[in-house]
């Protein structure tokens, strides 16, 4: 199994997901309970009742202005998690208290702070494109019965696209284009870049954006250990500019897949994936193939790697497995979170005993 | 159309692997600058990791094993 990363933001939730209703979530085996106070700040309290351990995410579990009344004998909270009532009587226990997490709200999602210590001043990884009036996005998200190493691995490698995705996102050139890995140990990111210099435009792009001709295709991934994935994909017409050095890049089309990977217990984890597109913003057929395309191919992985966690469950411990130059990311990937996993191992685990 | 495009790495400690294109070796560029190439990603992170050991200031075309002692 992929030891978890504390110490780390997680995606929670969408923002839109998180309101007036309770919403349960466990992150790295943590049950947390999310909704939003009256006055619209997303809250992120631990989801059992510290009476009988009723998760409060339940039914009957309410909502009573801002604060939660358990469902099963009436204990009440504030969202500082202080317990202010407990029925049949007045003395309230001193050690009546649910956990409360730091919440953060940006770029379209709820991030979690799972840790022993505070966040200070670290933010999570951005997504600037998923909260932008210049983009269009479609999103969801998916529950994975797998490691969530085993998602990391999936993601970090795209030529599985042409057998796993085969007809939806895997393109011929793909096999025939050389491929570079960065990695930058101390900050916990691995870049896998392959620009496709003469490519065919696959006929749903060359109708959105109105190429005519040949393309090149740059997919970029960066991912962020251990959190967030974000897949840069750069269409244009052969010969057309690169990229100004200030980022700006207006003869290209873009779309941004974007992945929180959020560890939900050792073998679930949650899959959130978005495409921000920044052409044909307002073209609904656009949208509905983006979101019916990424589905499914969510889905395949999804479907497939469920089928390859039950088939690890039955291996031995140090069982084998053979890696070739297409692993060279997921190596590394794989080396950065078992480095932070045992960084910020939980106190407990890190203890001399 | 003004989108934002993240430059690839830029930090100070950024280790390089580059597939050659039409081969199946890896070259393996080390922060320090040392090069390297292998046929299976394992040794590249051996050597890498491994550094500074076996690894030489600036590029070494002639290649050399991973471990060999520095001159
Ligand atoms: S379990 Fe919550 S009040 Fe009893
Ligand atoms: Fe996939
Ligand atoms: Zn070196």
């Amino acid at each position: 199994m992929t030891a978890f990363v504390r110490n780390q933001w997680y995606v929670a939730a969408y923002a839109h997901e998180v309101g007036r209703d309770l919403l349960g979530r466990t992150i790295l085996g943590e049950p947390i309970l999310l909704y939003r106070t009256e006055d619209g700040r997303p809250v992120a309290l631990a989801d059992r009742c510290v009476h009988r351990r009723f998760p409060l995410s339940e039914k009957p579990s309410r909502l009573d202005g801002d604060r939660v009344v358990c469902g099963y004998h009436g204990f009440t909270y504030g969202t500082d998690g202080v317990c202010v009532s407990v029925p049949a009587q007045r003395r309230i226990p001193r050690t009546a208290r649910l956990a409360t997490y730091p919440v953060v709200e940006q770029d379209s999602f709820v991030w979690v702070w799972i840790g022993d210590r505070e966040p200070g001043d670290t933010l999570p990884p951005r997504a600037p494109w998923l909260d932008s009036s210049d983009h269009t996005v479609v999103c969801g998200m998916e529950p994975l019965d797998a490691d969530y190493g085993l998602l990391v691995d999936n993601l970090l490698d795209l030529s599985h696209e042409t057998y796993l995705h085969g007809g939806y996102i895997g393109t011929p050139e793909v096999a025939e284009t050389p491929i570079t890995t960065e990695v930058d140990d101390k900050s916990g990111v691995v870049y896998v870049s392959r620009h496709m210099d003469d490519a065919e435009c696959p006929p749903f792009y060359a109708k959105s954006t109105g190429i005519a001709g040949r393309i090149t295709r740059w997919q970029d991934i960066e991912y962020h250990a251990p959190c967030l994935y974000l897949l840069h994909s750069r269409i244009a017409p052969v010969g057309a500019p690169g990229p100004n050095p200030d980022g700006s890049d207006p003869h290209a089309f873009h779309v941004e897949v974007v992945y929180g990977i959020t560890p939900s217990t050792e073998k679930t984890t949650y899959d959130f994936w978005a495409v921000a597109r920044d052409f044909a913003l307002d073209d609904q057929r656009v949208s509905d193939f983006l979101r019916e395309n990424n589905h499914t191919v969510v889905m395949q992985d999804v479907v497939a790697l469920n089928v390859l966690q039950k088939a690890l469950d039955t291996e031995k411990p140090g069982y084998q497995e053979l890696s070739i130059n297409i692993d060279t990311g997921g190596l590394a990937a794989r080396r950065i979170l078992a480095r932070m996993a045992a960084e910020n191992a939980a106190p407990a685990e890190a203890g001399v005993r | 159309m003004n989108a934002l495009h993240p430059p690839a790495l830029t930090g100070g400690e950024v280790y390089r692997i580059h597939w050659v294109l039409g081969t199946d070796r890896l070259l393996a560029v080390c922060h320090c600058g040392a090069e390297h190439e292998f046929e299976d990603p394992v040794d590249v992170w051996e050597w890498l990791l491994a550094h500074p050991d076996g690894h030489r200031p600036f590029d070494d075309p002639a290649g050399r094993d991973p471990g060999e002692e520095a001159p």
